[in-house]
């Protein structure tokens, strides 16, 4: 049971290759840097890896429940006897799966990224800025205590801002940057209140303690405690769910990822992805027991994720961006996540959403980043992201076709791959607790299949391109991810991972229903099949279904219209309600205030400066004045 | 001698104080100007001889200050004549509103 500090190595070596890189990378290691960076992650991941075997193989098991053991231990800040705000490593089924996920995806962007950023000006920078995010990720899901899991949070909104800005001089991309940070503080504002409560009800920070406390004797509290009907505890799940929504781009809080995509690719791959849109999902299932204790919140949790799903993936079929697509793929396959957890139960066979969930995550983060990195091979060819540039790419780019082919079937849920697995889980969850949710999810499965195909279609396949440059497909570092991540995407879905990973840290069986999945597969297959039938090769068919699908295609194609209804919420109604008031007030009061003394300054003074003339004489009479007045006050006034 | 009121006398130096007065505040010429305060230092020598000697015959406090004053005053004009003069040489005039600038 020795987990010595060498945990606590695990984010701290991408910190040091932040702090290096960022401050010596672009004078002294402009060409080492990326090989620094990279080293430093490669040793962080054989460290989690070697934790991760050490868990789930060694000792991290007793009995037949997985432990929960904190490595490390440090009072920060201490409030009182109950009170403190803890630095911790804590080690539980979830947080080395994160950890395994977070540094092995990590790690093949950092590699990708050593092809694909070869020769940009700010090579240095970019590689200090992946290792931050390493880093604030990392310490984010060991962390032990909540106000810890909010600090990491906001390290990682700001690691996010600093990659979506990384060409800060594309106008797009500041705008993409800001518009992130704005909705994502601005949900975790909720996240910060949600946490308030829940500390103030539960009187601790150190998340076991405090779902010891809630769980318990400080139940009854809690729910009498309550704010327009609703209890104070559902009240804090649901704003920390906010913050989590916020995060991992759920509706009605996605409208940040699609714009994300101005970042560079393998940005896109590692965080908006794979790694920082699942710490919502992530939050959720930290929380976990105490969600099942408030039924509403857990509802709220569904249906966001529901709407999620449906809505992106209905986006998904129309966008011409292909990162785009792949974004609204990622919000679309979070919301899987997310409403797998809300369908779940905490003991036993109850359970299975959450281990679903959970699985889904690990499966997603290989699949999705392989496509993003393949998007980033295509894009790295091409010189574009949209649709209509490309075609036909198979011949030049082989390698890369196929491992887009395998993530594709993987995400549309085609077995073996890894995603049916754990999109069959998920299903099966969905079925055992809500019939609407299940039905919504199989139909969204097959969206899922269809749009993935389109994209796969329309680059390699559809129309020819011509192609002048043929550099191939990059470097050998751009091709190894790809490969390696391939056959994550193929293999991940054989683990059992109910064995290691469900709500009550026992093992939970997995059975394979070979019945159930014959509707999920049909599914999938027939929206393969509709994407082949359209895109294939070129044809009139997409113009002409889109054609008859008229307003809907449309409303779809503008995203349902929400960026626009965001917009005439900020510009109409805040702008013009809140905010010309308050500039207002600002002009007016606030700096008419200032500007009233100065110029009662300047005009006294005005005033002044003419008696001091510079004449003698006048100064003379002034004098004489003054003793004048002083002697009739003190002769005849002064009594 | 000593039929003359003092209200004489103080009447003497009155005048002579604001007739000194009236000079230092409509001369425009420096020279004229220190005469002026000359004139209004005398009345208060003035007055100093003559309270001293109606008032207390027999001290000397008051003629005391007076020859204070007359040495101090000796002094005094001998400084506003240099600044005078070194007025005239940077300004070719001791109109004292030439040297209106010197407020800067």
């Amino acid at each position: 049971m020795s987990y010595s500090s060498y945990i606590a190595l695990i984010p701290l070596l991408p910190l040091a290759g932040f702090v290096l890189l960022g401050l010596f990378g672009r004078k002294y290691l402009k060409h080492s840097s990326g090989i620094i960076g990279t080293g430093l992650l490669l040793v962080s991941t054989v460290l989690s890896l070697y934790t991760a075997y050490k868990y789930f193989f060694v000792d991290g098991r007793i009995g037949d429940t997985y432990q929960t053991i904190t490595a490390v231990k440090y009072t920060w800040l201490s409030f009182s006897e109950n009170v403190s705000i803890d630095m911790g490593i804590i080690l539980d089924p979830i947080s080395v799966m994160m950890l395994v996920v977070v540094t092995f995806v990590s790690l093949m962007v950092h590699i990708f990224s050593l092809g694909y950023m070869k020769g940009e000006e700010r090579f240095a920078t970019y590689f200090a800025f992946l290792g931050l995010f390493t880093f604030s990720m990392l310490g984010l899901v060991v962390s032990s205590n909540l106000f810890q899991i909010y600090m990491f949070w906001e390290l990682v909104g700001v690691s996010s801002y600093l990659l979506i800005g990384y060409y800060y001089d594309k106008p797009s991309a500041v705008a993409a940057s800001k518009k992130a940070f704005v909705v994502t503080r601005f949900a975790d504002l909720g996240f910060l209140i949600g946490i308030l409560i829940l500390a103030f009800y539960g009187k601790s920070l150190d998340i076991n303690t405090l779902i010891a406390n809630l769980s318990s004797s400080e139940l009854i509290a809690v729910t009498t405690a309550s704010l327009f009907g609703i209890s104070a505890l559902t009240w804090g799940l649901t704003l920390i769910f906010i913050g989590g929504a916020g995060k991992s781009a759920m509706f009605p809080l996605h409208i940040w990822l699609p714009d994300a995509m101005e970042g560079p690719t393998p940005v896109s791959a590692l965080i908006h992805a794979a790694t920082m849109v699942v710490a919502g999902v992530y939050l959720v299932a930290r929380l976990f027991p105490l969600y099942t204790i408030s039924p509403v919140s857990l509802d709220i949790v569904t249906v966001v994720g529901v709407v999620s799903a449906f809505l992106a993936a209905i986006i998904a079929c129309t966008q011409t961006d292909i990162k785009r697509v792949l974004a609204y793929s990622t919000m679309s396959q979070i919301g899987y996540m997310m409403f797998a957890l809300g369908v779940s139960g905490y003991g036993g066979e109850n359970g299975l959403g959450y281990t679903a969930s959970l699985f889904h995550l690990f499966t997603h983060a290989f699949f999705k980043s392989l496509l993003f990195l393949g998007a980033g091979v295509v894009i790295h060819f091409i010189h574009s992201n949209e649709i209509k540039d490309m075609g036909g790419l198979r011949k030049y780019l082989p390698i890369t076709n196929l491992c887009f082919l395998i993530a594709c079937l993987a995400i549309a849920g085609i077995p073996p791959f890894a995603g049916f697995f754990s999109k069959e889980e998920i299903l099966l969850a969905a079925y055992n607790s809500n019939k609407i949710v299940y039905g919504f999810a199989l139909f969204t499965s097959g969206l899922t299949a269809f749009y993935m195909f389109r994209l796969y279609y329309s680059i390699f396949w559809n129309k020819q391109t011509e192609v002048h440059d043929h550099h191939g497909e990059g470097p050998f570092s751009m091709k190894l991810p790809l490969i390696i991540l391939s056959l994550c995407s193929i293999f991940a879905g054989l683990i059992h991972f109910g064995e290691y990973v469900s709500p009550d840290k026992r093992m939970l069986e997995s059975h394979f229903d070979p019945l159930f999945s014959i509707a999920p597969v049909v599914i999938g297959l027939l929206g393969i099949f509709i994407a082949t039938w359209m895109y294939r090769k070129p044809t009139d068919r997409p113009q002409r279904i889109s054609g008859s699908l008229g307003a809907l295609y449309r409303t779809a194609y503008r995203k349902f219209y929400i960026d626009e209804v965001y917009l005439f919420i900020t510009r109409k109604i805040i702008f013009n309600l809140i905010g010309r008031p308050a500039a207002w007030v600002d002009r007016n009061i606030v700096d008419g205030l200032m500007n009233g003394i100065a110029n009662a300054t300047a005009t006294i003074a005005a005033w002044i400066k003419g008696i001091q003339s510079g004449k003698v004489q006048s100064y003379a009479i002034y004098f004489f004045g003054g003793i004048v007045a002083i002697t009739i006050v003190f002769l005849y006034l002064w009594k | 001698m000593s039929d003359i009121p003092i209200s004489h006398i103080l009447f003497v130096s009155t005048a002579l104080f604001f007739i000194g007065m009236y000079g230092l505040f409509t001369r425009r010429n420096m020279i004229t100007m220190l005469m002026s305060v000359e004139l209004i230092l005398n009345s208060v020598n003035i007055n100093f001889v003559a309270f001293n000697k109606y008032l207390y015959p027999d001290k000397l406090d008051g003629i005391f200050f007076t020859i204070f004053i007359i040495t101090i005053a000796a002094a005094e004009a001998a400084i506003a004549i240099a600044i005078i003069i070194n007025l005239y040489r940077s300004h070719r005039s001791i109109d004292v509103e030439t040297a209106e600038e010197m407020k800067w």
